[in-house]
């Protein structure tokens, strides 16, 4: 069980880090350039470590990224939806910022040093996600492009969080619980993802050499 | 046989690869070193977990072991024990020499009046990007001087 909520989390930061990444080059403003591709170099720096610690000091953590079969990621459908549109994806940040620091913050009182340490580590980080993200909501709240696609992700939210955590994001996000698109199933969107983010390892099972 | 102090005067020579003003010692990076029956263990911990960087210091640091004849042990720590508390005041110091602003203690640094300018040493300055060229820096502007100015973040 413990070790399915760090795969997800591992998952959920991966294929965040992955979206986030879809801007660099070309978001609305250069600032958001620079803040988006920073982003998602610190996620992917967060799954490469939960992954390390599931597959221990011997083992691969690219294997555990790359090889799985598409069915048995364990992220949550917030993260791999495709949203090339500026609105959606403030919304996405700002649901996933609040979700994720519930979890982290529930991780950092795990009984293994080895997860609430790095719970902990990744934290330190995350607090400047989390003012990135506020600072967005605070500047589009009210908006109603921006309620709309928060009002659209909110049953993806949800399901970033474990059934038991989703009061505290209900009271913080100030929306309805509804019913939650939960971990496990998947979008039509995470194939074409899986595809191009697995393309090297399946191309090169023996590891790609540069 | 190679005695701990040499190791860390080693170590003192190796730059950050992003920040080269600084050492990977001043860094605060290197949480221990031990040395047993001619291998040098070293535990480091990064400083963002994105860093691309580690690489690089990793195999920088046992180069520099092989250089005096011991053979390297290199673990990364994943664990809370690095922030930017550890920074050495002489690392501070070279930051903000080489025009990087020093980062503000961990207890202060929500206060808007702790981020001095590099330059000037102004503290009326102002957030410019939460994020920079790199996951460890931000963007500031010296009201005083005019200056823009990548400002270490706290972690």
């Amino acid at each position: 069980m413990h070790e399915q909520v760090l795969l997800g989390l591992a998952d959920d930061e991966l294929l965040l880090g992955w979206r986030d990444s879809e801007w660099t080059g070309i978001a609305p403003m250069l600032e958001e350039d620079v803040a988006f591709s920073s982003i998602a170099q610190n996620e992917i720096g967060h799954a490469r470590a939960v992954y390390e610690l599931l597959v221990g000091p011997d083992g691969d953590a690219d294997a555990l990224a790359f090889d799985r079969k598409l069915e048995e990621y364990r992220c949550a459908p917030l993260v791999e939806l495709h949203l090339l549109e500026w609105a959606h994806t403030i919304a996405r940040r700002w649901l996933y910022e609040v979700a994720d620091e519930i979890r982290i913050t529930a991780l950092k009182d795990d009984s293994d040093p080895a997860v609430s340490g790095l719970a902990a580590k990744i934290d330190r980080e995350e607090a400047y996600h989390r003012m990135h993200a506020e600072m967005w909501h605070d500047r589009l709240r009210g908006e109603p492009r921006f309620q709309t696609a928060l009002e659209e992700l909110w049953p993806y939210a949800l399901g970033v969080l474990p059934a038991e955590l989703r009061g505290e994001l209900v009271s913080r996000v100030g929306l309805a619980e509804v019913e939650a698109i939960e971990r496990g199933t998947h979008t039509d969107e995470l194939a074409p993802l899986w595809e191009e983010m697995t393309m090297v390892r399946r191309s090169a099972p023996a590891g790609a050499q540069w | 046989m190679v005695a701990e102090a040499q190791v860390w005067e080693a170590l003192e020579e190796i730059p950050d690869p992003e920040i080269p003003v600084i050492s990977l010692v001043d860094l605060g990076v290197i949480r221990s070193v031990d040395v047993q029956n001619g291998h040098v263990y070293i535990e480091f911990t990064p400083t963002f977990l994105g860093c691309p960087a580690l690489e690089v210091m990793k195999r920088a640091m046992e180069e520099k072991v092989r250089e005096l004849g011991a053979e390297p042990e290199v673990s990364v720590i994943n664990d809370d024990s690095w922030g930017t508390d550890k920074i050495t005041a002489t690392g501070r110091e070279k930051l903000r020499a080489a025009g990087f602003a020093p980062p503000a203690p961990r207890l202060v640094q929500l206060q808007s009046q702790v981020h001095k300018c590099p330059y000037c040493g102004s503290t009326e300055t102002k957030l410019e990007n939460i994020f920079g060229p790199t996951p460890c820096r931000s963007l500031r502007y010296c009201e005083s001087c005019r200056q823009p100015f990548e400002q270490f973040k706290t972690i």
